[in-house]
């Protein structure tokens, strides 16, 4: 879908600009941090989605708090990629830049992310920086550009700026959002409405000064650039929500009925505890913020224990500390939901950069035979009904429920058509009355191995919880036999939750065909994506995406079988195919490891950890190149 | 609607708890372990207190001590080792209604657990602290634990431990927020008795640590304090521990100690020649985290469909009608 040769070009009768037609478009705006960059990009993205484009905007975020400025590595600010159709992910690569100093540019450059040939709004005050080591490489960078063919079009934005307000840092932001509204013409009247939103906790004078940038943005775009683009609009007309993958999390935490949130701060996790700190308490709910993720995952556990099913919110490391709390609730049978945003690991890896690489270690890090439900949201919609569904399931089958989120959908913004509260979300009330006769404490069913859970308050139900093997009475076990019913019992109830799961749909040909791409949690709409560009050409490629890791649902062995090829597309490492890596000890992708060993099916592995999302078009690239050489 | 509901619980018809009504199990505590005499005590406080079997949790960690809440009959949960604080923390959040104690050991407490303890005291949320105190790990079969005296030899100390052992008290006595800070051994079973019914009746984390024998592990390791009462510094007090004659005749040092002064509960803590007996400090009003964050809204379907509606409105955008460009 990138914007390629067909592009026509139509005349406007406003301003003589040429209007270009596209289908999509993705525009990065990029500045030192605390330069704004972030809110024109967010506003740009609401501002198109109210236009009725499909959006998905990611943040770009450097590793420290206060990078020192101009740096390569210091880029923070959004990539916005707006289409006429419903946009899945965060696409290939810039059509079109604002970068605040050349520096930051040069970040974005040097990784790939500008498509050759993309524009280029570039602040220009460098020009006359007072150190003359700042002018020599502004003034190099740019030439460079220009060299490679970049259209870079310098703008006095600090100069346009300082005719409005004092300190230009703080509204050049709305500058910029003026000229995109220019160039991608935008309803001016919905800019100056989400400016009043944005800056809705602030003084009516700020409010009009950044009206004021706004306008002024707009004017000297429409006077003095030549670049105009049309991406008509998806027909998207349902109201949508514009969130991203952490506030749907705490949007599925407050609509799950959950009261108890525990929680220890870790990037890119965190962001979801700070939403829910804000509006929990205004539902009766509650975050606890503790001393460890041990402690938070034990209070969790302890909350969940006492009648309220509590979550954990966590990214990898932190998952890490609360292996053995995780492990005690698949023993003691306690539900629980634990969502991991994963970064980069191993160790602290790239804490703000995208992975998946918790799969095989939430499924089997705990000592011994840790039986579990892993689901991966493949959308930031998927975000928030997960966790929703997981709950649920966390209390009917008394067991942990681990939800597996990454950076991507944490940062990133899709729209989803607005819920409407419903009471189904709400798990059912737990049975209080005096427990009966001869009613144990894990009266484990033969056949599913599920039992009834008794609350401390419950009259007759008094037992030990322990995460000793223990026997239907939650005795230590001090017979060999108990341990392996009791394991057995726990796996049962992992069993008869995969008999309810629907065999996931395969994206192409369900009757087979020459390659097969596997993927889970957010890499979906780009895996999708480059599927639906080669089956354009006639490839006979399909997908299949997975939403239950651990158990998976029937019917997924047999499809796999209809194709000649199948390979897991993952953002995790796997090593390379070489003359140095062989059948013998090559490693693979998380998701091949399952697979392969699930359904004795040859699945191959293409991933990589470079903490960037999968882009559509390396996904496209690899898939034609397995084609030109079989 | 929400998981538990505290307003239906159902009232039984009251019934008289005798000690056998709080007897589960039959401990597996080597013969003369110190912790069947703090079983005893409890049993009776719960007697006494007439305390609903169902709405009493017993929390432990893992050690010896741990196996506690098995030989109660009531509400138990036998954790992790080192995490009981933290669990007993969630299960008090939303249970202003329980009876929350936790037994822990000096491994679990003050080594594997040591951030929970000092996390657990600073949030001071209501609940009977015991550590069984033994001075070593009992049940992976003698280790030196943070208690372990200098010199004193273990299997992972053979030549002796080789630091001072940590001093329990003062720690605790110098978090933020203490609330009630006792010391006790279980061979004194009616000043055991006393001071675990003040901690119960304490609207606070309540800490109690127990000298308690290992028979199995170190028999005569506490025959000096036994055998020679005056290493023994009974802390006498109207508001704290009070001894009666026959106490009073074998515990001849005594000192009246006022539990509200933190400042000579820190310098008694620090006496290294005696052993403190008593009710070091308390104090009622330290405020409670439970407190501070109980809910000021009951969780209900409207109040949830009311503020969901209100979030969704705040993150949504309405696609305008198409526009000409
Ligand atoms: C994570 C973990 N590490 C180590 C152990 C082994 N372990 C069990 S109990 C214990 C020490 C117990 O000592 P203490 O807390 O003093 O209790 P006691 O047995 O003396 O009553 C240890 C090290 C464990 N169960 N879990
Ligand atoms: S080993 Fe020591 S502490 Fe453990 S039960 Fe035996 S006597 Fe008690």
């Amino acid at each position: 879908m990138s914007v390629n040769v067909t592009d026509s070009a139509r005349e406007t009768t406003g301003t003589g600009k040429h209007i270009v037609d596209v289908p999509e478009h993705i525009v990065e705006i990029v500045s030192d941090s605390g330069e704004g960059a972030q809110k024109a990009a967010q506003s740009f993205g609401a501002i198109c989605a109210k236009m009725g484009n499909g959006i998905w905007t990611v943040e770009i975020i450097p590793a420290e708090i206060q990078p020192p400025p101009r740096s390569i590595a210091g880029a923070s600010g959004n990539r916005i990629r707006i289409g006429s159709f419903s946009v899945t992910n965060a696409g290939d690569q810039a059509d079109l830049v604002v970068a605040f100093n050349e520096q930051v540019l040069l970040g974005r450059v040097q990784s790939g992310n500008l498509k050759p040939g993309a524009i280029i709004l570039l602040e220009s005050m460098w020009r006359d920086h007072h150190d003359p080591e700042v002018v020599r490489l502004y003034t190099q960078t740019v030439a460079q550009l220009e060299e490679d063919g970049y259209q870079v079009k310098e703008i006095p934005m600090e100069t346009e700026c300082l005719k409005i307000v004092e300190n230009p840092r703080k509204g050049k932001n709305m500058f910029v959002l003026g000229m995109l509204c220019s160039i991608y013409q935008r309803d001016l009247q919905l800019a100056r409405d989400q400016i009043e939103f944005t800056f809705q906790k602030k003084s009516q004078k700020v409010i009009e000064a950044n009206i004021q940038l706004l306008e002024a943005g707009y004017n000297w775009a429409e006077a003095n650039l030549d670049v105009c683009f049309n991406v008509p609009s998806a027909h998207i007309d349902e109201p949508q929500i514009v969130v991203n993958g952490n506030i749907a999390i705490g949007l599925g935490v407050m609509a799950s009925g959950m009261e108890v949130c525990a929680m220890y701060p870790i990037t890119p996790a965190t962001s979801a505890s700070h939403y829910l700190s804000d509006v929990f308490e205004n539902v009766g709910g509650v975050v606890h913020q503790a001393e460890d993720e041990i402690a938070a995952c034990a209070f969790a556990i302890g909350a969940s224990y006492a009648g309220k099913c509590a979550v954990t919110i966590t990214s990898g490391p932190g998952k890490a500390l609360k292996t053995e709390l995780i492990g005690l609730a698949v023993m003691a049978e306690i539900p629980l939901v634990l969502v991991d945003v994963q970064r980069g690991g191993p160790s602290t890896g790239l804490p703000t950069k995208v992975e998946q690489g918790d799969l095989l270690s939430v499924i089997f890090g705990e000592p011994g035979d840790a039986p579990k439900i892993v689901m991966a949201p493949a959308t930031i919609e998927d975000c928030f009904y997960s966790i929703i569904t997981a709950r649920k399931i966390a209390e009917t089958f008394r067991m942990p429920v681990i939800v597996l989120s990454d950076a991507n959908l944490a940062t990133g913004q899709q729209l989803f058509p607005r819920p409407k509260f419903n009471e189904d979300w709400v798990a059912p009330p737990i049975d209080q009355s005096p427990v009966p006769e001869g009613k144990k404490p894990y009266d484990w069913d033969p056949v599913t191995g599920l039992s009834e859970r008794f609350i401390p308050g419950r009259p007759n139900g008094m037992h030990t919880v322990t995460g000793l093997a223990h026997d239907q009475n939650s005795k230590v076990a001090y017979d060999n036999w108990i341990n392996q019913a009791g394991c057995e019992a726990r796996s049962r109830k992992l069993a008869a939750f995969q008999k309810t799961l629907k065999t996931p749909q395969v994206m192409g040909d369900p009757e087979g065909g020459d390659l097969l791409i596997l993927g889970w949690g957010s890499t979906k709409g780009a895996i999708e994506e480059a599927v639906m560009r080669v089956r354009k050409d006639g490839l006979s490629v399909s997908s299949l995406h997975l939403k239950f890791l651990q158990p998976m649902a029937s019917g997924i062995g047999d499809i796999l079988r209809k194709f000649k090829q199948t390979i897991c597309v993952e953002i995790n490492y796997s090593d390379p195919k070489d003359d140095f890596f062989t059948a013998d000890n090559r490693r693979y992708s998380n998701l091949a490891w399952l697979l392969r060993a699930r359904y004795l099916v040859d699945v191959d592995s293409w991933s990589n950890v470079y903490g960037q999302p999968m882009k559509p078009g390396d996904i496209e690239q690899m898939i034609r190149e397995r084609f030109a050489t079989p | 609607m929400f998981g538990f509901q505290l307003d239906s619980i159902p009232e039984l018809d009251h019934e008289y708890y005798r000690m056998e009504d709080y007897q589960s199990n039959i401990p597996r505590w080597c013969p003369g372990c110190g912790d069947s005499a703090i079983l005893t005590a409890v049993q009776k406080l719960c007697r006494d207190e007439q305390l609903p079997p169902e709405k009493t949790v017993f929390v432990s960690g893992i050690g010896c001590s741990s196996r506690f809440p098995h030989y109660m009959k009531t509400y138990g949960f036998h954790g992790l080792h080192g995490r009981a604080f933290p669990i007993a923390q969630g299960i008090r959040i939303r249970r202003p209604d329980l009876h929350i104690f936790v037994n822990t050991g000096d491994g679990d407490c003050f080594s594997i657990g040591t951030a929970h303890w000092i996390h657990a005291v600073r949030m001071n949320m209501r609940m009977v602290v015991m550590v069984h105190d033994n001075n070593l790990y009992g049940l992976t079969k003698l280790q030196s634990s943070p208690t372990t005296p200098e010199g004193f030899k273990t299997n992972t100390t053979p030549r002796g431990a080789y630091m001072r052992a940590l001093n329990p008290l003062t720690v605790t006595l110098g978090i933020t927020n203490v609330s009630f800070v006792a010391q006790v051994a279980e061979w004194m079973p009616s000043l055991l008795a006393q001071l675990i019914e003040k901690a119960y009746h304490h609207p606070g984390f309540a800490f109690i640590r127990i000298l308690q024998r290992c028979p199995a592990f170190a028999p005569t390791h506490f025959d000096p304090m036994i055998t020679n009462p005056d290493r023994m510094e009974m802390l006498v007090h109207e508001n704290g521990m009070v001894l009666d004659d026959t106490m009073a005749r074998i515990y001849k040092r005594q000192i009246e100690h006022d539990p509200s002064n933190i400042h000579r509960a820190r310098e008694l803590a620090e006496d290294r020649e005696h052993v403190p007996i008593g009710l070091l400090y308390h104090n009622p009003q330290v405020r409670q985290y439970c407190e501070l964050r109980r809910p000021k809204h009951v969780m209900t379907i409207d109040r949830l469909r009311e503020n969901l509606e209100a979030e969704f409105d705040k993150f949504s955008v309405v696609p305008q009608a198409e526009k000409v460009a």
